[in-house]
C-alpha cells in the first residue's frame, strides 16, 4: 500500500514539475540565444486563457493546446520585435509582456470564469498502467508530460548535437563574432525567442487544461518567474532543468501538505524554496567553477544592433 | 624618398582579385573614396594606412561585410557581387580578424564547425584540425574552450578556420599586434609557406618594419584614397611611414644626458593575489625608477600589467605600505586621489570607460582625474569654468583634434583621445608618471606625439615607468628595460645593453629570470642612496 501512496506523491509532483519544465525548456532556447524574455509569465498566463477559451469552443483538448501554444507565440512575437528587431531594452520589455500578457488573458478568459471542463485524457494501456508502483507514474499520464520528457531530449539534441544549435549557443556567447563570421544573429533570436514563447503559452495551456482543468484570473500564480529561475538554477542545461523542476515541484506539492497537515512552516516560507535554492545554486556554481569561462551565455541580455 | 608609381591600374595578367573605384559612404562621411586595389596570386600585397584611413572598411567591403556605395569587385577579371560573408567565402576569401571573431566559451573544434560545410563536423573536422595543424605547424587541442587559450593560440584557431576552406585569398587584419615576436616568426614562415602555395595574401599592418620584411607589393591609404603603389623591399621604413602620414614624421629626439636624478619610484617584493579568476598574481616585483629617465616594462598580454598598474595607480592596494614608495613616502596602502596629491600621474591601458568616461565631455574627464591636483572644486561644488579652461590648455598642448568646443570623450578618434589623456596628466607636471600601452591603437603622427611628450616630461625631471607591448616603442624612447612574465619581473637592464631576441625570449618565459634582489636588502635609507651612477 505504501508503495502507492509512494506513487502518488511522484504523481503529483511530476505534474507540478510539467509546466515548469516546458516553460524553462523554451526559456533556456531564447536565453541560449542571448535573449532574456522576463515575459515568460505573461506569455504564460494568455497562452492558459487562450487554451481553454478554445478548448471550450472546440470542445478538442488538442485545438487548445495549440491555441493556447499560438497565443504564448503571438505575444513573444511582439516581444522579438520590439528587442531583436528594433534593438529595445530586453528587461523593460519582457516586464511589459507580463503586465500585458495578464490583462489580456483576463480579457480574453473573462465569460469564461468558473467553467469546468474534463481534464486532458490520460494514458491508458491495459496491463502496464495497472501494474503496482509505477504504471501509473510510468504509462498514466496526460500527453503534455510525455511532451515535457521529449522537449527535454529534443532541446539537449537540439543544442549539442546540431549545426543550428551551435550556431544559436554561438550567438548567444557572441554576437559581434557570430555576425563577423556572416551567420544570421537576429534571425536566430527572433525564432528561438518564438520558440520560447510557444513554450511558456503550451504551458499555460496544460495549466487550464489538465492540471486545474478550469480558468481563473493569474492562475499560473508566478510560475513564470519560477520558469526563469528554473533556467538559472538549471545553468542553462536541459537535464538540469528536469532535475530542478522536479525539486521546484516537489516544493510546491510539499508547500499544499504542509498547510494541509497543519505544521508550523509558514505556506509562505515554502513558496520562497525555489527561489532560496535558486541562489544557493548560483553561489555553488560559481564557487565551484573552472578557472574561466562563463556559465551564462556570455551575450545575454544585451542588445545587438549590425552596422551596415 | 624614392619614387612611387602613381595609383591605378597597374600592368600584368588579370588580377585573382580586384577592386576598383571602390566608395563606401556612412552618412556625410565617405570612408572609402575611388580606390583601386589588384591582389594577385602567389604574392603577399600590404595595405597600409593610418587609422582611419579606410582600411578596414575597403576589407570589410572585400569579405562581403559591407557593400559599397560605388565601385566594383571583380574574381579573375569577372565582376562579382559579395553581398555577404558566404558569398566571398564561396569565392575563397578568408579573412583573420585583428579582434578574433571567436566564441569564448565554445571548444575550438565548435568554433571552427561554425563555419564549415554541416557535412564537415565531429570526429572528422577534428582530424581535419589535426591535419592541417600538423602540416603548418599550428598546433591546437580541439576540445579546448577558447577563454582557456593564449592569443597567440587563439589567432591559429583563426588561421586554420580559413585554411580548411582552401582560401585563394587570405586578408589578414594586423595580424602581429597580439604576438610575441616568436609568434610573429612562426605566423611569417605560415604565411610566406601560403604564398609559395599560390594563395593570394592581403596583409594589413601599419608595422612597416613587418611589411618591408614580408610583402612584394604595397597600397598605401590615407583618408579613404589611394596615395600610392610601391615595393616595400624598395623603400625605407620611412618614406613609407611619410606616405601614410602625408607628413614626415618627426623622428623623436632623445634628451642628449640623461642626468641620473633622485630615486623616485621604489618598488621592492611588491606582491599581490590574482584579483580574479583572469588575473595574474603579482610576485616580488623590484623596480627602481629615476628622476629623468624612462623605464619600459615588456611583456605578453596578459602577464601582470593591469595587475601592475593597478597596484602602481592605487586601485590596488599592496599589502605593505613599504612595497610602492613614491619620493620615499610608502604609498603601498594610500588611495588613488592621495598618490596624485603625492604628485604621481598615471593613464592606464583602456581609454574608454578607464581612462576617460566615453559620454562625459572633455572637460568632464579633466575633472575626473585632475580635481583634487587642479583645484576644479571648492567645499564640494564643481568650478565648470576652471575645467573648461583646462580642458582647453590639454587640447591646445597636444594638438587634440575634436568636434565641437567641449565634445563628449566617446566621439574623439582613438589617437586624439589618447593625447587628451596624456596631456590630462602630464599638464599636472606630475614628478611621477605610470603608463600602461601609451601609443596602443594610435597612429603614427599621434604616437610619435605621445613618446616625445614622455621624454620631455622624463627631461624636465620625473620618473617615468613605461609598461608597453611594443618593443620597437621601448627602444626608442626607454632607457632601461625590464621584462614582465607570468607576475614576475626581470631586472631592468639598459636598452642600449639588450637586443629583441633577448626581451623575446624573456617574455615567453624562455629563459629562467634571474631571481631578483631580496626585498629585505631594500630599507628605505638605502634605497634612497644611488646603487650606480647613469
Amino acid at each position: 500500500m505504501s508503495l502507492d501512496i509512494v506513487q502518488m506523491v511522484l504523481v503529483t509532483i511530476v505534474a507540478a514539475a510539467t509546466p515548469l519544465m516546458i516553460a524553462a525548456l523554451g526559456e533556456l532556447v531564447a536565453e541560449r540565444a542571448g535573449v532574456l524574455n522576463l515575459g515568460v509569465e505573461g506569455m504564460m498566463v494568455l497562452g492558459a486563457a487562450t487554451g481553454f477559451a478554445v478548448a471550450v469552443e472546440t470542445g478538442s483538448t488538442l485545438v487548445g493546446a495549440a491555441a493556447g501554444a499560438g497565443a504564448g507565440l503571438a505575444l513573444s512575437a511582439l516581444f522579438g520585435i520590439l528587442t531583436v528587431v528594433l534593438s529595445a531594452n530586453q528587461v523593460a520589455s519582457g516586464l511589459a509582456m507580463t503586465i500585458l500578457g495578464l490583462g489580456l488573458s483576463g480579457l480574453v478568459g473573462a465569460s469564461y470564469v468558473g467553467l469546468k471542463r474534463e481534464p486532458a485524457p490520460h494514458l491508458r494501456i491495459p496491463g502496464l498502467t495497472d501494474l503496482p508502483g509505477i504504471g501509473r507514474l510510468l504509462f498514466g499520464q496526460d500527453g503534455f508530460v510525455y511532451l515535457a520528457f521529449a522537449l527535454v531530449a529534443g532541446v539537449g539534441w537540439f543544442l549539442w548535437r546540431t549545426r543550428a544549435g551551435l550556431i544559436l549557443r554561438a550567438i548567444g556567447d557572441d554576437h559581434t563574432a557570430t555576425h563577423a563570421l556572416g551567420l544570421k544573429v537576429r534571425k536566430a533570436r527572433f525564432l528561438a525567442v518564438l520558440f520560447g514563447g510557444a513554450c511558456a503559452g503550451l504551458a499555460g495551456a496544460y495549466l487550464s487544461l489538465a492540471y486545474t482543468p478550469f480558468w481563473a484570473p493569474a492562475m499560473t500564480a508566478g510560475r513564470g518567474w519560477i520558469a526563469l529561475a528554473l533556467v538559472v538554477f538549471a545553468s542553462w542545461r536541459p537535464l538540469r532543468v528536469l532535475a530542478g523542476a522536479m525539486l521546484f515541484g516537489g516544493a510546491t506539492v510539499l508547500q499544499l501538505h504542509a498547510q494541509a497537515a497543519g505544521l508550523g512552516l509558514p505556506g509562505q516560507a515554502l513558496s520562497a524554496l525555489p527561489y532560496l535554492a535558486t541562489i544557493l545554486a548560483l553561489v555553488l556554481l560559481s564557487l565551484g567553477r573552472r578557472q574561466g569561462g562563463s556559465l551564462a551565455p556570455a551575450a545575454l541580455g544585451r542588445v545587438f544592433t549590425p552596422h551596415r | 624618398m624614392a619614387p612611387v608609381a602613381p595609383p591605378g591600374r597597374t600592368e600584368g595578367p588579370t588580377p585573382l582579385f580586384g577592386a576598383y573605384g571602390i566608395v563606401k559612404r556612412f552618412g556625410d562621411f565617405t570612408a572609402n573614396d575611388g580606390v583601386d586595389l589588384e591582389i594577385r596570386a602567389g604574392e603577399i600585397h600590404a595595405l597600409l594606412g593610418e587609422n582611419g584611413a579606410g582600411k578596414s572598411t575597403l576589407m570589410k567591403i572585400l569579405y562581403g561585410l559591407l557593400e559599397p556605395t560605388e565601385g566594383v569587385v571583380t574574381h579573375r577579371g569577372d565582376v562579382v557581387r559579395l553581398g555577404n560573408p558566404e558569398a566571398a567565402r564561396a569565392l575563397g576569401i578568408g579573412m583573420v580578424f585583428q579582434h578574433f571573431s571567436l566564441c569564448e566559451n565554445l571548444t575550438v573544434a565548435e568554433n571552427i564547425a561554425l563555419v564549415m560545410p554541416p557535412a564537415l563536423s565531429g570526429g572528422t573536422l577534428k582530424a581535419r584540425i589535426g591535419a592541417v595543424g600538423a602540416t603548418y605547424g599550428l598546433h591546437l587541442d580541439p576540445d579546448r574552450p577558447v577563454w582557456s587559450l593564449s592569443a597567440g593560440e587563439r589567432q591559429r584557431i583563426e588561421i586554420i578556420r580559413c585554411l580548411l576552406q582552401d582560401p585563394k585569398l587570405l586578408i589578414l587584419d594586423e595580424p602581429t599586434s597580439v604576438l610575441t615576436p616568436g609568434e610573429a616568426e612562426l605566423l611569417f614562415s605560415v604565411l610566406e609557406r601560403l604564398r609559395d602555395e599560390g594563395r593570394a595574401l592581403l596583409y594589413i599592418s601599419h608595422r612597416l618594419d613587418e611589411v618591408r620584411r614580408l610583402c612584394a607589393r604595397a597600397t598605401i591609404l590615407r583618408g579613404g584614397r589611394v596615395v600610392g603603389t610601391c615595393d616595400p623591399r624598395a623603400e625605407t621604413a620611412r618614406s613609407m611611414a611619410a606616405l601614410m602620414v602625408g607628413a614626415q614624421v618627426g623622428e623623436v629626439k632623445p634628451p642628449s644626458g640623461m642626468l641620473a636624478g633622485p630615486e623616485r619610484l621604489v618598488l621592492s617584493g611588491l606582491t599581490l593575489a590574482a584579483p580574479g579568476l583572469h588575473g595574474t598574481a603579482l610576485g616580488g616585483v623590484s623596480l627602481t625608477v629615476r628622476g629623468g629617465e624612462i623605464v619600459g616594462i615588456v611583456g605578453i598580454a596578459g602577464n601582470g600589467q593591469a595587475e601592475l598598474f593597478d597596484a602602481l595607480s592605487g586601485e590596488a592596494l599592496a599589502p605593505e605600505p613599504g612595497m610602492v614608495r613614491f619620493d620615499g613616502v610608502a604609498s603601498g596602502r594610500l588611495g588613488i586621489t592621495a598618490r596624485r596629491r603625492g604628485g604621481a600621474g598615471f593613464v592606464p591601458e583602456e581609454r574608454n570607460g578607464h581612462g576617460a568616461a566615453p559620454t562625459l565631455s572633455l572637460s568632464d574627464n579633466a575633472i575626473l582625474s585632475r580635481h583634487a591636483t587642479a583645484g576644479l572644486s571648492r567645499f564640494g561644488i564643481l568650478r565648470r569654468a576652471a575645467a573648461k579652461a583646462l580642458a582647453q590648455a590639454v587640447i591646445g598642448a597636444f594638438d587634440v583634434r575634436k568636434a565641437g568646443p567641449d565634445p563628449a570623450a566617446g566621439t574623439l578618434s582613438g589617437g586624439n583621445l589618447q593625447k587628451y589623456l596624456m596631456g590630462r596628466e602630464i599638464l599636472a607636471e606630475p614628478g611621477i608618471l605610470v603608463v600602461n600601452q601609451p601609443t596602443w591603437g594610435v597612429d603614427a603622427l599621434a604616437a610619435a606625439h605621445i613618446r616625445q611628450a614622455l621624454l620631455d616630461l622624463a627631461g624636465r625631471g620625473a620618473a617615468v615607468l613605461v609598461i608597453s607591448q611594443d618593443l620597437d616603442e621601448l627602444f626608442e624612447i626607454a632607457g632601461r628595460i625590464a621584462v614582465l612574465h607570468d607576475g614576475a619581473l626581470s631586472p631592468a637592464v639598459p636598452a642600449a645593453e639588450t637586443t629583441r631576441e633577448t626581451l623575446g625570449l624573456l617574455m615567453g618565459g624562455g629563459e629562467p629570470v634571474p631571481p631578483a634582489p631580496p626585498p629585505a636588502a631594500i630599507t628605505p635609507d638605502l634605497a634612497r642612496e644611488p646603487t650606480h651612477a647613469h
